[in-house]
């Protein structure tokens, strides 16, 4: 195909991405209840709607949920990466493999059978239930990201610092993690928005205990509720794109570092 | 006993020995090399002795301790790894002042320190540079610096030349030399590259398939080779097979096929060589005469390396031709002698 | 020498790598491999009020495969989800290749192309209802063209709403993988590819696409799995005609309260998932390493 072509191509292609999310703000803006075309008027109403204390406590809920998430599912992350590139296990590709399960398993049936296990051994649902089924689906990856960053690392550098004095522990501080933060940041960001806007299992396991996306998918059923969820997409969209801008800056950062020694 | 000393040292990775019940002790203040081709245990050996491998078997000593059970953070040695390992993360200086921060310097103290290893190394005003900004033999330095600033027992090369290119690489060997005689710390060095080890080397142990086959100075390596792969590794030679005829005092004699019957001197033969054994004769092209009677052959090959030039002779009866060190003569044929001084005997088998 | 010793020493510090390995494995086996268990068990069970009756019972996997109308919605589900997948991976591949090779300022364009993917995705989905609806984008633009006299109500709930609505809302899944396997090929190889008398074309076939084959076998699971298990497109922009498997399990488990039947329909749902996406890898594979 020519460049031209596939600009060409690359341009609609963008429009059909954007089209859509495009309305979500359109419409959040109209000064009706109905979401069709003609539009009647600006209003900000809907934005004022958004101080709804159900809505409120579903954010922080999903906040509470994301950040324990992110933390944890980074966390196994980093060890399970720094197991699997830097020591040569038997069985490596099994827990790879296991660890990545999740992946091939739809979302439901994780969400479904992590109930039947809560209601089994009675405990009951709660936000800590939904990290434990966003951790399921949020360590893969994770996994994948820290492990690609490892395998760019020279197991040298670990052992160089070793030749000149410091422990383990040290080490770690010293070259491993600041060499890692790139990749522990992106995992962080990455494994927070799944978590944030995770809908399947959260709907089984969140209980009384709404996450936004719960709460959103409540408000869709009422009609009159449905600008100011728009409104709502609207902010998440804006906040999201600062993240996502934040995220990539990182990573081409450490992009540009080389990871090895020679 | 010696300052470094290993003593019948095995690993095996897997089921395959890579290092095979080796001894080696090298004198305080030596450059001490390991020869060998890849693969051959080398580099393991060096990652033994700096504490990154356990051996199997053995005991390792530096300076009188034994090592086996010390990490690698609590030896008396430093390494310069092949791939350098230069902290991708912290500049010149602060690679350098890595293995310094611990040791309770003053902040002046430290900066003299490095600011003097950097002089040493000949990076001088570069401390401040990003890692990434570096060339291959600046990372060479800065890793030679960041090793040798803690004034290791004994300093660990592994390949530390490998990653540059020729000139370079001679450049660097000169320089490497100049600085251990200026620090006076025991080197050790891995090296596949025979020259490296014979040019920078006090004494060089050439290892094969986890063993070690010969220890001793790099003339004495060249001269007298103990066995058919040293001779062959380290430089051209060439081989006859021979029958020892008579073991005297003074002398041996063999008959060397085409060189006919040949009285060598006692000093030129292998120990344990008795009458009727099967030896190589062994020659070193340079040794190689040209003379108007002689075994003569055919001209097959000439390189011309200016100094180095040499040319291959074909013989009739003989498969291999003979390397011969300077220009080809004139003519398609050529007649040539081997002094019987020259020539040395070696085991025919191993 | 390097290479069987680099690393790490054995036996000490495998075990360490054992250990840093293990928290993980805990995790995931607590999280998944006791639910998936208890999953099967509950599937050999049948519903009595509000527990299970004694004993065991393959009375819901005879449900499960004999009734016909899960027949449809299990035939569908693979359809739909087959189709979205092609779909979404065959509009993202030109756009993937043209970041890759062709586009000047790369950076921006994969934040371009990341940014409306961090939307809620149940709004996604529901911002093509908006464009489908009977009042929606389509229909009021080609109104207002006088293309039309009256709305078009057949473009929302149906299979093809589905498969629309989730082309848009997978699409990063399928972007971003084919841009990693394609920005990893040395770019060497396809100079070597002409040099050697490749067309663009041939090249493209030859080297381009057998490499890139991870990137692209990595975004169909990613997105053909998650379709087969999504209830929320169907029922917002599917309807009655367009609805899939996951629907039922949902109604099930939320609804009818049939937790047996329920896992029956999960379970069966999930090996089908697991066996044709792991054909589908064999297969993919199979095409790459026949290019010759």
């Amino acid at each position: 195909m020519k460049n031209r072509t596939l600009l060409a191509y690359a341009c609609f292609y963008l429009a059909f991405l954007y089209l859509p999310v495009l309305v979500l703000p359109i419409f959040s803006f109209n000064n009706s209840a109905f979401i069709a075309f003609p539009l009647t008027g600006f209003t900000t109403r809907w934005y004022e709607a958004l101080a709804d204390s159900a809505l409120q406590q579903a954010l922080v809920n999903s906040l509470k949920v994301g950040v324990v998430t992110a933390l944890l599912s980074t966390l196994l992350g980093l060890l399970a990466a720094k197991a699997v590139t830097q020591y040569r296990l038997r069985g490596r590709g099994v827990a790879l493999g296991m660890i990545s399960l999740p992946l091939f398993i739809p979302d439901i049936v994780l969400g479904i059978s992590l109930l039947l296990l809560l209601g089994t051994i009675g405990l009951p649902l709660s936000l800590a239930s939904v990290v434990l089924g966003h951790l399921l689906i949020c360590a893969p990856f994770s996994l994948a990201v820290l492990v690609a960053r490892f395998e760019g690392f020279d197991p040298n550098l670990e052992e160089a610092s070793a030749d000149l004095g410091e422990d383990r522990w040290m080490t770690f501080w010293r070259v491993t993690f600041p060499l890692m933060l790139p990749g522990i940041i992106a995992s962080l960001l990455l494994t927070f928005i799944t978590s944030f806007d995770e809908f399947l299992v959260a709907y089984f396991l969140s209980g009384t205990q709404a996450t936004l996306p719960v709460y959103i998918w409540s408000q869709l059923r009422f009609p009159a509720r449905l600008p100011m969820v728009l409104a709502l997409g609207t902010i998440i969209l804006c906040v999201s794109v600062v993240l996502v801008v934040l995220a990539e800056k990182l990573r081409n950062q450490g992009v540009k570092k080389p990871m090895v020694g020679a | 006993m010696s300052f470094l000393s290993v003593s019948q040292v095995s690993k095996a990775f897997g089921g395959a020995r890579v290092v095979d019940a080796v001894d080696l002790s090298v004198e305080r203040g030596m450059f001490f090399s390991l020869l060998g081709p890849s693969g051959c245990g080398k580099s393991t050996l060096l990652r033994m002795i700096a504490g990154f491998e356990t051996p199997d078997h053995g005991i390792i000593t530096i300076d009188g301790v034994a090592m086996n059970g010390v990490p690698p953070n609590l030896r008396p040695t430093n390494m310069v790894f092949q791939s350098y390992a230069i902290f991708p993360h912290l500049n010149v200086f602060d690679n350098i002042a890595y293995g310094l921060r611990k040791s309770g310097l003053s902040s002046d103290e430290l900066r003299r320190k490095v600011e003097a290893m950097l002089a040493t190394v000949r990076l001088e005003g570069l401390g401040a540079r990003a890692a990434d900004q570096l060339s291959g033999g600046q990372r060479q330095r800065v890793a030679l610096a960041r090793a040798l600033v803690r004034e290791p027992k004994v300093l660990l090369l592994d390949e530390p030349l490998g990653a540059l290119d020729k000139r370079l690489r001679e450049a660097m060997q000169i320089e490497l030399r100049a600085i251990q005689r200026k620090v006076g710390i025991t080197f050790v060095l891995v090296t596949h590259d025979q020259e490296e080890a014979l040019s920078l080397s006090d004494r060089v142990a050439v290892m094969s398939g986890g063993r070690i086959l010969q220890v001793a100075s790099p003339r004495e390596l060249y001269d007298r080779p103990n066995c058919r792969e040293v001779a062959d590794f380290i430089g051209e030679i060439n081989f006859f097979h021979a029958t020892v005829k008579e073991v005297t005092e003074s002398s041996v004699t063999v008959n060397g096929g085409l060189l006919g019957i040949v009285a060598l001197p006692k000093t030129n033969v292998a120990h344990g060589i008795t009458a009727g054994d099967h030896v190589l004769l062994a020659i070193r092209p340079e040794h190689v005469g040209i003379a108007p009677q002689g075994l003569s052959g055919t001209i097959a090959a000439a390189t011309f390396l200016g100094e180095r030039s040499h040319f291959h002779v074909k013989i009739p009866g003989r498969t291999e031709p003979i390397a011969v060190s300077g220009q080809a003569p004139a003519g398609e044929s050529v007649s040539l002698e081997f002094p019987p001084e020259k020539l040395i005997a070696l085991p025919a088998t191993g | 020498m390097r290479e069987r010793g680099g690393v790490a020493d054995k036996g000490r510090n495998v075990r360490q790598g054992y250990a840093l390995l293990a928290p993980t494995l805990v995790v995931v086996g607590l999280t998944l491999a006791a639910p998936l268990g208890l999953l099967l068990i509950t599937s050999l069970k049948s519903q009595s009020g509000i527990g299970f009756e004694a004993g065991w019972t393959l009375a819901q996997y005879s449900e499960v495969l004999g009734r016909g109308s899960y027949r449809i919605l299990f035939a569908r589900s693979v359809v739909v989800a087959a189709l979205v997948t092609a779909l979404t991976v065959a509009l993202a591949y030109p756009m993937a290749y043209f970041v890759a090779f062709h586009a000047r300022r790369k950076f921006l364009w994969l934040i371009l192309l990341t940014i409306p993917f961090w939307t809620s995705y149940l709004l996604r989905v529901f911002a093509w209802k908006i464009i489908l609806g009977y009042g929606g984008v389509i229909n009021s633009g080609l109104l207002g063209l006088g293309l039309i006299a009256e709305p078009l109500g057949s473009l929302l709930y149906n299979p093809f709403a589905v498969v629309v609505t989730l082309a848009h809302a997978w699409a990063a899944f399928a972007i971003l993988p084919i841009y990693v396997s394609l920005e990893k090929i040395d770019r060497s190889l396809l100079e070597a590819g002409s040099d050697l008398g490749d067309s663009k074309l041939r090249r493209f076939l030859r080297i381009t696409l057998p490499l890139s084959m991870p990137g692209v076998i990595g975004a169909a699971i990613l997105i053909f799995v998650p379709t087969t298990g999504d209830f929320v497109t169907p029922e917002l922009v599917g309807g009655p005609a367009g609805a899939m498997i996951a629907n039922i399990i949902e109604t099930q488990f939320t609804q009818v309260g049939n937790w047996p039947l329920g896992a029956a329909l999960a379970l069966v749902s999930m090996t089908m998932v697991a066996v044709l996406a792991g054909l589908f890898v064999a297969a993919a594979r199979a095409a790459a390493r026949a290019v010759r």
